[in-house]
């Protein structure tokens, strides 16, 4: 089938962009393939895993649920729009750190997105509250316990 | 996998939808939350020429409370329904389940209308509605129908809607003052499609049951109706006997569990005789709750 390529204005991490893509492009290629921000990661591309999981107008989503067209203007926000310099790491990504919060960090991208936007509506979660919050994020490696600590620890730091 | 090609149109406004729906309804799919065509289109199971996407028509996303009925928009995200106070107060079994359907991730996207027409025999707000006695508004550029909850849904992912036809509101009937409810359901993990769940409301009057409904998920290949279960239960005090009876009765003779990887029918109808009892219990001890005499209101 011939496609007419659509022309989209939207704003990624504060900068604002504009591009032409095919309509069956997934907002998680958009990022990685057009824009070249590949902090995002891409695992299941239906929805179970949680890699891609980006902010849209400050709410957590499924990128790889959502059309490139889709996006067309909103505000994304990326892992790599977290933190405003490469050596001033984020809280949340500066916990991870300190309490081994990741092993091989496929999941970790997705999982601080999660988090940002977890905090920010509950500044303290107890242990239960953490584990129900990253329901929607698969980890492989650390059988999460490192990631708890991880969020925990953040939530404690961010909220003073 | 990635979708196949296809056209996409993203209409305004809902007369404009509905005139591409007119024209082009056979060939089209309507884009919703899309958390569930989207991971189809990305398997391949769908390959649709046209995607016709609501998202931005900004007036089916509502809710406001008319009279005695609560109507919510179709495009309406199933976070905003989780969130809303309207909704926590005169749909408080909505207003219970909505953090039981997948994770906030997918609730941010996913619409409360998308996922009813999807209708997933597995997933909550299909039971829910049916639970509530909701109503349908479906609109064509003919005109307008309603249809209730309960004949909406057909069978598997099987829906009373036409080529040309939307989802445009849902009417629920406010909760009664003397009506409680409970929504439980068992998933592996949470967020996950639930093995079995059910939706119970009961009324009570002068300390008898006055009616019942028990509507389950995920036990056949629609929201299950239990109504003989209800009928046991009508006219009589609540007794651990009595709940267990209409549980055994629902799970043995009112529902066609059709079994998966992670449990066989034996065990749903297990699930369904344990969840059953636990949720008449919950909801008659709320039916029964008295009004406090500083007159403060509880959610009953």
């Amino acid at each position: 089938m011939a496609e007419t390529p659509h022309t989209i204005t939207l704003t990624v991490n504060g900068t604002p962009y504009t591009r032409d893509v095919e309509t069956r492009l997934l907002l998680s290629d958009f990022l990685r393939h057009t824009l070249d921000l590949t902090g995002t990661h891409v695992g299941c591309e239906h929805g179970v895993c949680g890699a891609c999981t980006v902010l849209l107008e400050g709410e957590p989503v499924r990128s790889c649920l959502m059309l490139a067209v889709q996006a067309a203007g909103h505000a994304i926000t990326t892992v790599e729009g977290l933190s405003s310099s490469a050596d001033q790491m984020h809280p949340l990504q500066n916990a991870f750190w300190e309490a081994h919060g990741l092993q091989c960090g496929f999941c970790t991208p997705g999982i601080l997105m999660t988090l940002t936007a977890y905090l920010k509506d509950n500044p303290h979660p107890d242990e239960h509250e953490v584990r129900t919050a990253l329901s929607g994020n698969l980890c492989r490696c650390t059988g999460y316990q490192n990631i708890v600590t991880a969020a925990r620890l953040a939530a404690a730091k961010m909220s003073g | 996998m990635k979708p196949p090609p296809f056209d996409y149109v993203a209409p305004v406004s809902l007369p404009e939808a509905l005139d591409i729906l007119s024209q082009r309804g056979a060939d089209a799919k309507v884009l919703a939350g899309g958390q569930s065509l989207i991971p189809v289109m990305n398997f391949r199971l769908a390959s649709p020429h046209l995607l016709v996407d609501l998202n931005p028509i900004s007036e089916l996303s509502f809710i406001r409370l008319n009279g005695d009925a609560l109507h919510i928009g179709a495009m309406t995200r199933q976070r905003a329904v989780e969130r809303d106070p309207l909704v926590a107060e005169h749909a408080p079994l909505l207003h219970e389940a909505m953090p039981d359907i997948a994770h906030p991730q997918i609730r941010n996207r996913g619409t409360i209308g998308g996922s009813l027409v999807h209708a997933d025999p597995a997933a909550e707000l299909p039971a829910i509605m049916v639970a509530l006695d909701a109503v349908f508004v479906i609109r064509s550029r003919q005109g307008e129908r309603q249809v209730t909850a309960s004949d909406f849904f057909q069978g598997l992912f099987t829906v009373d809607i036409q080529p040309d036809e939307l989802l445009t509101e849902i009417i629920i009937p406010v909760k009664k003052a003397n009506t409680g409810y409970a929504f439980l359901e068992l998933a592996r993990r949470h967020g996950d499609y639930a093995m079995m769940g059910v939706a119970a409301t009961f009324e009570m009057k002068a300390g008898k049951c006055l009616s019942a409904r028990l509507v389950y998920l995920n036990a056949g290949d629609k929201p299950v109706v239990a109504s003989q279960a209800s009928a046991l239960l009508v006219g009589q005090s609540s007794t651990a006997e009595l709940f267990a009876a209409a549980a055994e009765k629902a799970a043995s003779d009112e529902m066609e569990p059709l079994g998966n990887l992670h449990a066989t029918p034996e065990f749903q109808r297990h699930l369904a005789r344990v969840l059953t009892v636990r949720a008449l219990n919950i909801a008659a001890s709320r039916a029964d709750l008295k009004p406090s005499r500083s007159g403060a209101k509880k959610h009953g």
